[in-house]
């Protein structure tokens, strides 16, 4: 089909066309696509958005939408022209942004992304054409073939306990909350041309406005897929189609919204902005001189939920790194956790950290029964075991390891919640294994508790524990 | 110094920030969601995007969308998810679009469970969508090289204009250690000759995957392969720990090299000749030092948490020339060092298992 008067929105030659015609257009006779790109072309060079219009093809008879369109061109993977047309839109808010799609790519393959632009309100024009058929693949059934209606996967007619019902998307669509504008237009006579040109129009000039989203559903012919020539297509498609697929107004909101109300923020990439923002996240403690470290320390810390496990790894971890030394945290996590506990393994290490697990600590805190049965007998010998016997009535082998028993819990009762036990046991640990000075924890402390009122009390906790173990020596 | 103390999947995010990633599209899952916990309370703070998608598909796609502008994008998931995006990560590449895609690699197949594993190797390095397609893909050990080799892989991205690949698995990601915050890369990267980004500058680009003619699209296919053979020559990452004198070359990547460094020492004290060698980047693969260390090496070890597919890798590279053993655990179970001091005994002493 020749594109007569060829609209400013069109490239002047289709040089991307395969084959030797580059004046016409790769439509079949009688086709609604050819329309349908004319209105689509006219609006944006009259609105004069061509220059920052982006036009994302589907997969269908308009995969080559990128031939004809003077403007940016994506082609888009089957079903997903509203993702890529989400995406172009969020990160240029200031483009005009079509997804062009038929309806096998919107109602079948790409109805998630289809039902979830909408419901985003993303403030994109999606134009549907509903020819009831997949034209480009050879005439298949599509979403919103007719009931009857023969196709190359429904030889004998579509049948409604086979094959479902053609689905009516503008009405589906338009009971979502987010949408500005959603209609139904028809290829069919002159008035209906008529109204589909101003639809087009219409949903293009809310996108510009910054008003949301916009879905126009155009009924169209497909005389090749229908095997009718285009005269009876037409008449096919206003006798039958219509009374399947009304047309009308289904949602418009467009006069009630603010201009510019669905437009999202973008910034460029600044990489001032960027540092400045990261420099935000570093860590607080404050830098200290780096402080030796008596001996390597791989610890497992093992208890219930709920007793402050993993932040009493956070805790010496956060020492060991304000001292400058070789840090690694590590949660149970999938096979290892079992039956309510929580444990973590910690290495703070003079050097480079091999495996963040700790398979054989030297020093072992078990805050409940089951994790010094579990965890017992993997201590390497001479190993330090902390134990709170305010909880745990087991003991540990005393002739191969060097148990602590403290009382943790009772010592964090009398501080004032039970709650800071596991801040009473990182005393301990410090003070049996003398890995990094007392003031020089206590200071940490201070430093990595975010909450002030608390961290009186941390330091009274820390201190007993501390305190407890150097005079049981 | 600029310094925290943070998991691996944040120092993910951290790194992305700093290579000047504006937006993030992801879909929840486990492993991997602490990334977009992540990119959902910084990017929008700093003016870019995060959305989450409707499903993985969407988020590759949109992913395609932002790329196909000439902005730096991510997305990130776990196996599960994983597949779901390579009907995407197939787009871009086809489209040669420069993007990053992270995988935070979980027990498979199928639904598995969430506990780490390497079962992904041959979806990452050999394709996984259709069509003739390489991702690059960089395998960091720690939360420093998350975010060390997240802002390298932008970088590699952007130069070979293709989808480069974060491999990791549960262990490195869920792992806290030191990250040193990194400085915001300068913008030095313009992609207005093909991108179509909204302005009238790039008006004339169409972003498209689509090449009917066969000559056509065959020759697209050789240009695509010579810039992987381009990758191959000048990309190769690894790293080598007592390997130049080693009888016993272990290979391992991800959280194995930290577990099998962790035994090299341990078997050196026992007098077994053990190296450890590293690929950091897993496509391209470290070959040509691994054909090299069969001058000196008596045996290969492949160590991995799969049921063999980087030794395939290791394989090809030795060409017969030594003999190439292989260790592996799946299904989440992590082999522990006393087991891999076993079988470095077994190979290097012939014994049986
Ligand atoms: S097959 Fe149908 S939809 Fe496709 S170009 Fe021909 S008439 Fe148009």
């Amino acid at each position: 089909m020749k594109t007569y008067e060829k609209s400013g929105g069109f490239f002047p030659v289709f040089e991307r066309k395969t084959g030797p015609a580059k004046d016409a257009t790769h439509y079949c006779p009688g086709c609604g696509h050819g329309n349908v790109h004319k209105m689509i072309a006219e609006a944006l060079e009259e609105f004069g958005l061509l220059g920052r219009s982006v036009f994302v093809s589907p997969v269908g008879c308009s995969v080559f939408g990128y031939y004809y369109f003077n403007c940016g061109n994506f082609q888009a993977a089957h079903g997903r022209a509203p993702a890529v047309a989400t995406a172009v839109k969020r990160t240029n808010p200031d483009s005009i942004v079509i997804s062009y799609q038929g309806d096998g790519d919107l109602a079948a393959i790409g109805t998630a992304e289809t039902i979830h632009t909408a419901n985003r309100g993303e403030n994109i024009c999606v134009f549907f054409v509903n020819n009831a058929i997949y034209g480009m693949t050879g005439g298949q059934m599509a979403p919103t073939t007719m009931i009857g209606q023969r196709s190359t996967t429904t030889p004998q007619g579509r049948i409604e306990t086979v094959h479902g019902n053609p689905i009516r998307m503008a009405e589906m669509l338009a009971t979502l909350p987010a949408p500005t504008y959603i209609e139904r237009v028809a290829i069919g006579d002159s008035k209906h041309i008529m109204k589909a040109r101003k639809a087009i129009r219409k949903a293009i000039r809310i996108q510009a406005e910054g008003k949301g989203y916009s879905f126009v559903e155009i009924v169209s012919a497909c005389p090749t897929g229908w095997k009718m020539d285009p005269v009876h297509a037409r008449e096919w498609l206003l006798e039958d189609m219509l009374k399947v697929f009304p047309l009308g107004v289904f949602k418009d909101e467009s006069d009630s919204r603010e201009e510019d109300s669905w437009l999202r923020r973008y910034d460029a990439y600044d990489p001032a902005v960027v540092d400045e923002y990261l420099d935000r996240l570093k860590s607080t403690l404050g830098d200290a001189e780096p402080v030796a470290l008596a001996e390597d320390l791989h610890c497992k810390f093992a208890g219930f939920g709920g007793q402050g496990i993993l932040t009493l790894g956070l805790l010496l971890s956060q020492i060991g790194m304000r001292a400058g030394q070789h840090v690694s945290w590590f949660p149970a996590y999938g096979p290892e956790m079992r039956g309510g506990t929580a444990n973590c393994s910690v290495n703070v290490c003079g050097s480079r950290i091999g495996t963040p697990l700790v398979e054989t600590p030297n020093v072992l805190v078990v805050m409940n029964q089951p994790s010094l049965d579990a965890f017992e007998k993997e201590v390497v010998d001479g190993g330090v075991i902390i134990i709170d016997t305010t909880i745990v009535e087991g003991r540990p082998d005393d002739k191969r390891l060097r148990p602590v028993l403290i009382p943790a819990t009772a010592i964090a009762d009398e501080v004032g919640t039970a709650k800071i036990a596991n801040v009473v046991v990182l005393g301990a640990l410090v003070a049996a294994t003398g890995c990094f000075p007392r003031a020089f924890c206590e200071d940490t402390l201070r430093a990595a508790i975010k909450k002030r009122s608390l961290v009186d009390m941390n330091i009274d906790a820390f201190g007993r524990g501390y305190e407890f173990v150097k005079n049981a020596r | 110094m600029a310094r925290q103390f943070m998991k691996g999947n944040d120092a993910i995010v951290v790194g992305a920030l700093a290579a000047g990633c504006r937006a993030y599209y992801g879909y929840p899952i486990t492993p991997a969601s602490e990334i977009a916990h992540a990119a959902a309370l910084h990017f929008p703070a700093l003016g870019g995007v995060f959305i989450q998608a409707e499903s993985e598909v969407a988020a590759m796609n949109m992913v395609y969308g932002t790329a196909g502008m000439g902005v730096r994008t991510m997305t990130a998931s776990s196996s599960p998810g994983f597949s779901l995006k390579q009907e995407g990560l197939s787009y871009a590449a086809g489209a040669e679009l420069p993007c990053v895609v992270v995988n935070i690699v979980r027990g498979g197949p199928g639904l598995g469970n969430i506990a780490p594993e390497q079962g992904d190797y041959f979806q990452i390095t050999k394709g996984g969508g259709h069509g003739n397609y390489r991702l690059i893909a960089l395998a960091p050990n720690g939360a420093q090289e998350m975010c060390d080799l997240t802002m390298h892989a932008f970088e590699l991205a952007d130069k070979y204009r293709n989808p480069a690949c974060i491999m990791a698995d549960g262990i490195t990601g869920q792992m806290m250690e030191v990250v040193e915050i990194p400085k915001a890369l300068p913008k030095t990267w313009d992609h207005t000759s093909w991108c179509v980004d909204g302005t009238p500058g790039t008006a004339g680009n169409l972003v498209s995957s689509i090449i009917l003619e066969p000559l056509e699209l065959e020759a697209h296919n050789l240009k695509l392969e010579a810039k992987y053979e381009q990758i191959r020559n000048h990309e190769v990452m690894f790293e080598k720990y007592a390997v130049d004198d080693a009888d016993l070359v272990v290979v391992a990547y991800g959280v194995v090299s930290r577990i099998v460094y962790s035994t090299v020492d341990q078997a050196r004290a026992e007098g077994l000749k053990v190296g450890l060698l590293r690929p950091i980047t897993v496509w391209p693969f470290p070959s040509a030092v691994i054909t090299s260390l069969c001058a000196t090496a008596k045996a290969f070890l492949a160590v991995e948490l799969s049921t063999g597919q980087m030794v395939e890798d290791v394989r090809l590279a030795v060409e017969g020339r030594k003999p190439v053993h292989f260790y592996g655990r799946c299904g989440g179970v992590v082999p522990g060092g006393d087991e891999l001091l076993a079988e470095y005994r077994r190979v290097l002493g012939g014994g049986s298992r």
